[in-house]
Formats: structure tokens, C-alpha cells, sequence
């Protein structure tokens, strides 16, 4: 047993704290008004790294082991988990699914533009009719000569307003359900591909979330990812990844509530003194607290099992489930904890509250988690559980 | 025992229910999103009398108790959370303190136009150090000749911006304290040196203005004295008891619009091949929303009956309070989870009802608060005195 982070670690997660101070902190309100990131701040995380942060050296990666991914991601998500969610998405359901999944001509010609934040990164799976239900997709790719033409429509795509490179989930073959689904990078400009609707959410409104219209946009064969029909396998592991990297920006997020609050009982008086003296109050700090540190150990020790290779699909479902859970009661505690104050918009807390509900629904909801966890321990007795 | 309502209040409510249907709810999403007060639904409100609904006919009101007020929350809140706001902080509480502190002069003066909806009230309490510790008011009013002169500022004023005739608190003689030291007066906005000030950015309700008042040597006549002089802050804690009532009925009511609605959602909505209605997730959520509601009902309308037959409720009331805001807070967060990432987006209206809903914990009083009013009520008779 060892639960100390080693020097690189430690070294990196100093570094990520400053450069989220300095940059993206002072933006986080804005980010919020104005509902969209400002391109400086994609800019300068490409700069430090981070557009790249799970790619190995040749692709201009920083080449982060996963426990220093998740340090980043919480330290981006105790200033802004919109900042957080979209560099996530980029990262590691976008450039990390080329990395494991693309061919060499794939990775050399994607992942150093991305790495270097030329190109920002999407994925979209969801569609109106299949949200957790993977299997109900109905966007189609047809195989025609050296092309695929895809027709479909997708939403909530994350960073559809802004990303250049889409990865698109489609059926190349609908007799085969599930196991006919193909995985597509498609680019933006691709002719009959549109980014439509932005969906307007209740927060994380630096994240942009759209439906995208494949109108027969022809796809050349060499972008198809992976083999036809390895979609739902690439989605997988892509999803159970992009888990545990929820659940290191739930833990940041909470981290943050969690200072924001006592810091204001510290310095709210009423009954003459600081309300931080009432039982109550410290009954919210006190859980939040303890919450804080079991997720803290869920994100690092899933991320941990990542870098020694080891299966993690339970252990990242957990960490996502407990992790957006306690994300959100401690948005919650804390605002009530700010009272009044907590309901207006000059206190983060606010926005907090309403970023944190997402995180119980996207990358699967609680819901989902709560079935992979249960299939998970229930197939060790030999009981196979379907949805 | 009788558990059914009296025919009138049927009819009564299917009246609200109309109005709310009619009026509110085709508004509820655009005030939000613009941030203005409806106040072509208030004057509609008040043209039906549902401004001045638990006051006598003799006050301008309908007579319709606490009960009948009950149920105008209850039906309002189901649609636009912001409206019942607004009625409840001119109704419920505004209005309220001159209808048990005025003298008859000034029920006459104020409370009727007030209960027929000419004009619009507020409740004048909060100050930047005094939120949950009324009695640290800072406000003060000095007797000068046949006037008191107020100064100080009071923030988070529901209908603040917009109200004609303020209850407002303030204290009297700071050697007091709460006991004798705090006086509440009745303050018309047109008096000199009344100004609003900074109107907040909030994160629901956001059809109701939250507004910050500056008295600046605002001279109010003696006559509008509310209540016994010195006794101001047992007016307003009074006030505040009966008030508390009806946020327990407002969250009964959205309470029960998200149980409608997720229903209709679970049944529609096809995973996997089967309506989601199908799985015991959604169930147990749907069987917990509609036990709580259920528990929350029999609450409120038995409170209600105990303010009606004059007998005492301020420990029920809290507890309506309490419980009614957090039913309707766990109601609207299911709501949320089982319309899914649909819930989370500005077009639905489940999303606004999850922003909205988060001031009921906090507004009248935080559920703090209501759990302190609890404990020592019943602390009480076991000769323990409790404090916050």
C-alpha cells in the first residue's frame, strides 16, 4: 500500500493549481453569463499540455499517467467544471479513443492538432431515441465504394459548437443491433454534416452540448475507427474512462463547494458570532468533508488501477456514482450554508448548484452506474443481469 | 374525524386551478427567462380577489381562510413558482402583518386595498447582518415630533421593487433589544426618502424582484406605529408563523406537478425497449414522491385547520415548512433524473423548477430555523429553553 502521490505527481498537481489560479478561476463567472469558454483559455491550456495531457510524446502529448490526468481535472473543476468537462471531453472521450483505437495514419494525422489545441475534439453517441440505451441507435453508415455515408441525427454532442474532429457512432450494419454499430471521426466541414441546436442547460454553460445532422455526408473508409461493428466496444471503454475522469471533476467541484462554504461560515456573523460556531453548520462541513476524502480515494485509487492496467469498469462506475452524489449534496450543504446569499448569482455557490446536477446524468446516469455496478458483482455469483 | 373538503372550497379551487391554467402557467417559462414581474397576471389576481384570499370580506378580502389560501399556493406554485412568490410576500406576509398587528384605522387604510390587489405589499425585514438573527436589525427610527425618521437598509425584499405599502421593522430603542427595542410601521413607498436600491440576480424565481430598500431619513407618521410600540419583532415573528404555512402548501403543490409529470415522462419515454415506467428505479422513486406528498398533504391542510379554528400551530407550521420545502426539493431532483438530460435543458420547465424550488429552503426562514422554532416549541414545556 502506498497513498502518497510521487514527486511528478505532487509536482504536477502544484503547477495545475497555479495555472488554474492565474487563468481560469478569474473566468469563471463569465464563463457561466456569457455561456460560452473564451478561446484564450482553450489557448493557453494547449500551451501548458493539457489539450494533450493523455497522449503519448510523439503525438506532442504530455503523456500524464492517469492518477496526474485526474489531479488535473479536479484542479481545473475546483475553478470550473465547465472548463474541466470540455477539456475532459477532448481529451479523453475524444484524442484518448483515436490513441487506442485509431490506426497509425489516423493518430498522426489527428492527435497532434488536437494535442496542440488546433483541433478540438467531440463525441457523439447520444441520439433522441437512445440516450442510455445504446443499443437503440439509428443513425446509419452505408458502405459505398472507398466512402461510408452516414444519415442520422445526434444529440448532446459535447463541445459541438466549437470541436473541429466528431467522433460519430453509427449502425454499418442495423441487423446486428449493438454489435453493428461502427465508430466514425468525421470532421466538421465535411459536406452534409451540420452542427444544430445548442442545447441551453441549466449550467456548465461553458460546455456546448449540440445535435449534429448527418444528411448523407460521405465519410472516406479510411476514417472508420477501429473494425465495422467494434463501435459499441470503442463507446465502452471510452465511457467507463470518461467515468472515472467524471468522477475527478465531481471531486474537485465538491473540494471547492466545500471551501466556499466554510469560508463563508467563518466569516458569516449572526447571533453573534461566526455562524461556523453552530452545531448545524458544522454538521454540513463535517459530512461534506468526509465525503470529500471517500471520493478523493475512489477517483485516485480507480485511476491507479488504470496505470497498472488492471480492469476498473466497477471501480470507475463507483467512483462516477458516489462521486456525482456528493458533488451535488455538497453544492447543496454548502449553499444552504451561505443562506440567502447562496441563491444569488455573486456567489459561486450558485452556479455550483447547477453545474453538479449535470454530472448525475451525463457519461451515463446514476441510474446506469447503479445497473454496471450490480451486473458487475452479480455475474461473480454466475447471475447474468440484463437492463 | 373529516377528512373532505366543504363543497365551496372545491369550487374555489377549481376557480385557481383555472386562473392558474389561464394566466400563470403560459407565462411562467417567459418571466423567467426575461426576469420581469408579471404584473398583468397580479392585477388579473387581484380582479378574482386572489390577493387578499385568507382575509374577511370585511377587509377586502374573500374570506377564505388559511385553508382557502392554502389551496391558492398550493394550485399557483404547481405552475409558476415565481407568482406564488410574489402573492405570497404580498398576501402571506406584507399584508398579513397589518392584518393581526393594525389597528382597525389602519386595516381600513391599508389591508383593503391591499386584499383587493389595488395595491402591492412586501414584508420589510432582512438587512445584510440580520438574515436568520432578526433581531440584529440595524434600522433605526427616531422619534421626531409627530413622525418617526428611519435609516438603514434592508435587503432581499420580495416585490421590493415594486410595492406600494411596506411592513417594515426597525428598531426603536437599541438598549431593548428584541423584547421592546424593535417597532414595526407601516411604510408607504410614495413617503419621502424611501428609495430602492440594487435589484438582485437570483438563481430562480427570477419572475419575482428581489429588491434592496434604503430608508433615508424617511419620515413615517406616528399613526402608522404597527402594532403595540416595542413589540414589533413579535408581530413580525407572528407574521412569519403563518406565513410559513404557505410555503408548505406552495411546495405541496409543485411538489405535485413533478410527480404528474414524471409519471407522463416514465410513460412515455422508451430505454431499452419499454417505457422506463417499467423499471423498478423509476418505481421507487415514483412511490416515494407520492408518499411524501401525501404526508406533506394532511400536514398542511391539518395546520391550516388549526389557524382556522383558532387554536395554536406555530411548531405544525414550521414543520410544514421544513418538510414541505425538502419534499419538494427530493420530488423536483427525481423529476430531474428520471426526464434525464431532457430535465436539464432550458426549453423543459422541469429545469426551471429545480432553481426555482431551492429558495423555499431558504426564504421565511431556513430550514434551520424552522428546525430551532421546532425544538423549542418542544423543549419547551420540558422547561428547557433553547436559543439559536
Amino acid at each position: 500500500m502506498d497513498f502518497a502521490l510521487n514527486e511528478e505527481q505532487r509536482m504536477f498537481q502544484r503547477m495545475f493549481r497555479d495555472f488554474v489560479t492565474n487563468e481560469i478561476a478569474p473566468l469563471a463567472e463569465e464563463i457561466d453569463q456569457e455561456e460560452t469558454l473564451p478561446l484564450e483559455v482553450l489557448q493557453e491550456a494547449a500551451m501548458q499540455g493539457f489539450l494533450g495531457a493523455l497522449l503519448p510524446e510523439e503525438f506532442e502529448g504530455a503523456a500524464l499517467d492517469t492518477i496526474s490526468y485526474c489531479l488535473l481535472l479536479e484542479e481545473l473543476a475546483r475553478a470550473c467544471a465547465s472548463t474541466a468537462m470540455t477539456i475532459s471531453v477532448h481529451n479523453d472521450l475524444a484524442a484518448k479513443t483515436i490513441l487506442d483505437s485509431g490506426t497509425d495514419d489516423q493518430k498522426s494525422k489527428y492527435l497532434p492538432p488536437m494535442a496542440l489545441g488546433e483541433k478540438i475534439g467531440s463525441f457523439a453517441l447520444t441520439e433522441p431515441a437512445a440516450g442510455s440505451d445504446i443499443a437503440a441507435l439509428e443513425t446509419r453508415a452505408r458502405r459505398e465504394g472507398q466512402d461510408y455515408v452516414l444519415n442520422g441525427c445526434k444529440t448532446w454532442a459535447s463541445n459541438g459548437e466549437t470541436a473541429d474532429i466528431f467522433l460519430v457512432f453509427a449502425l454499418t450494419d442495423p441487423e446486428a443491433g449493438e454489435n453493428g454499430i461502427s465508430a466514425f471521426i468525421v470532421e466538421r466541414d465535411t459536406p452534409g454534416f451540420k452542427v444544430g441546436y445548442r442545447e441551453p442547460t441549466m449550467g456548465l454553460r461553458g460546455l456546448t452540448c449540440n445535435t449534429l445532422y448527418l444528411d448523407d455526408c460521405r465519410v472516406p473508409a479510411e476514417n472508420l475507427l477501429g473494425g465495422e461493428g467494434e463501435g459499441l466496444k470503442i463507446a465502452t471503454k471510452a465511457l467507463d474512462f470518461s467515468r472515472l475522469s467524471l468522477s475527478a471533476i465531481c471531486l474537485g467541484g465538491a473540494e471547492a463547494a466545500l471551501e466556499a462554504g466554510v469560508q463563508f461560515a467563518v466569516e458569516r456573523e449572526q447571533f453573534g458570532g461566526p455562524i461556523a460556531l453552530k452545531q448545524a453548520i458544522q454538521n454540513f462541513i463535517a459530512d461534506t468533508a468526509a465525503e470529500v476524502e471517500a471520493v478523493r480515494y475512489l477517483v485516485y485509487h480507480t485511476a491507479w488501477l488504470v496505470d497498472r492496467g488492471e480492469s476498473y469498469t466497477k471501480e470507475a462506475s463507483i467512483a462516477k456514482l458516489i462521486g456525482s452524489e456528493v458533488a451535488m449534496q455538497a453544492a447543496n450543504k454548502m449553499l444552504q450554508v451561505h443562506g440567502g446569499y447562496g441563491y444569488m448569482k455573486e456567489y459561486a455557490i450558485e452556479r455550483m448548484y447547477r453545474d453538479f446536477r449535470a454530472l448525475r446524468i451525463m457519461q451515463g446516469t446514476s441510474e446506469m452506474q447503479r445497473f454496471v455496478i450490480a451486473r458487475d458483482i452479480l455475474k461473480e455469483k454466475g447471475l447474468l443481469v440484463d437492463w | 374525524m373529516d377528512f373532505t373538503f366543504p363543497k365551496e372550497y372545491h369550487l374555489f379551487r377549481r376557480m385557481v386551478r383555472e386562473f392558474a391554467e389561464n394566466e400563470a402557467r403560459p407565462l411562467a417559462s417567459e418571466i423567467d427567462r426575461e426576469d420581469r414581474v408579471p404584473f398583468e397576471t397580479i392585477e388579473k389576481a387581484a380582479k378574482l380577489g386572489l390577493m387578499g384570499v385568507p382575509f374577511p370580506q370585511k377587509y377586502g378580502g374573500i374570506g377564505a381562510g388559511e385553508i382557502g389560501y392554502c389551496i391558492l399556493m398550493e394550485e399557483i406554485d404547481k405552475v409558476c413558482p415565481s407568482t406564488a412568490a410574489i402573492i405570497g410576500a404580498h398576501t402571506g406576509i406584507g399584508a398579513m402583518a397589518i392584518y393581526l398587528g393594525g389597528t382597525e384605522e389602519q386595516k381600513q387604510k391599508y389591508l383593503v386595498p391591499l386584499a383587493r390587489g389595488e395595491k402591492v405589499g412586501a414584508f420589510v425585514l432582512t438587512e445584510a447582518d440580520a438574515g436568520s438573527d432578526a433581531a440584529a436589525i440595524k434600522t433605526r427610527a427616531v422619534r421626531d415630533g409627530d413622525d418617526y425618521v428611519l435609516n438603514g437598509t434592508k435587503t432581499f425584499n420580495t416585490n421590493g421593487g415594486h410595492a406600494d405599502i411596506l411592513s417594515v421593522m426597525a428598531v426603536t430603542d437599541p438598549s431593548l433589544g428584541a423584547r421592546g427595542g424593535i417597532t414595526a410601521f407601516i411604510v408607504e413607498k410614495e413617503f419621502p426618502g424611501v428609495h430602492v436600491g440594487r435589484k438582485e440576480n437570483k438563481m430562480g424565481i427570477r419572475g419575482s424582484q428581489t429588491a434592496e430598500i434604503i430608508f433615508e431619513d424617511c419620515r413615517v407618521p406616528k399613526e402608522n406605529v404597527l402594532g403595540q410600540f416595542g413589540a414589533g419583532f413579535i408581530t413580525f415573528m407572528q407574521t412569519l408563523d403563518v406565513g410559513r404555512l404557505s410555503i408548505g402548501a406552495a411546495s405541496l403543490g409543485g411538489a405535485d406537478a413533478c410527480l404528474e409529470a414524471s409519471i407522463q415522462w416514465a410513460k412515455t419515454r422508451q430505454q431499452f425497449g419499454v417505457p422506463i415506467a417499467q423499471k423498478q428505479s423509476v418505481h421507487f422513486m415514483i412511490a416515494d414522491m407520492a408518499t411524501e406528498i401525501e404526508a406533506l398533504r394532511s400536514l398542511v391542510y391539518r395546520t391550516a385547520w388549526l389557524v382556522d379554528t383558532d387554536q395554536p400551530f406555530s411548531k405544525e407550521a414550521a414543520m410544514c415548512k421544513v418538510y414541505g420545502s425538502e419534499v419538494i426539493h427530493r420530488c423536483i431532483d427525481s423529476a430531474l433524473q428520471i426526464h434525464g438530460a431532457l430535465g436539464y435543458s432550458r426549453d423543459f420547465w422541469v429545469e426551471r423548477a429545480f432553481r426555482d424550488q431551492r429558495i423555499t429552503e431558504i426564504f421565511e426562514g431556513t430550514s434551520e430555523v424552522q428546525r430551532i422554532v421546532i425544538a423549542s416549541q418542544i423543549f419547551r414545556p420540558e422547561g428547557v429553553r433553547i436559543s439559536a
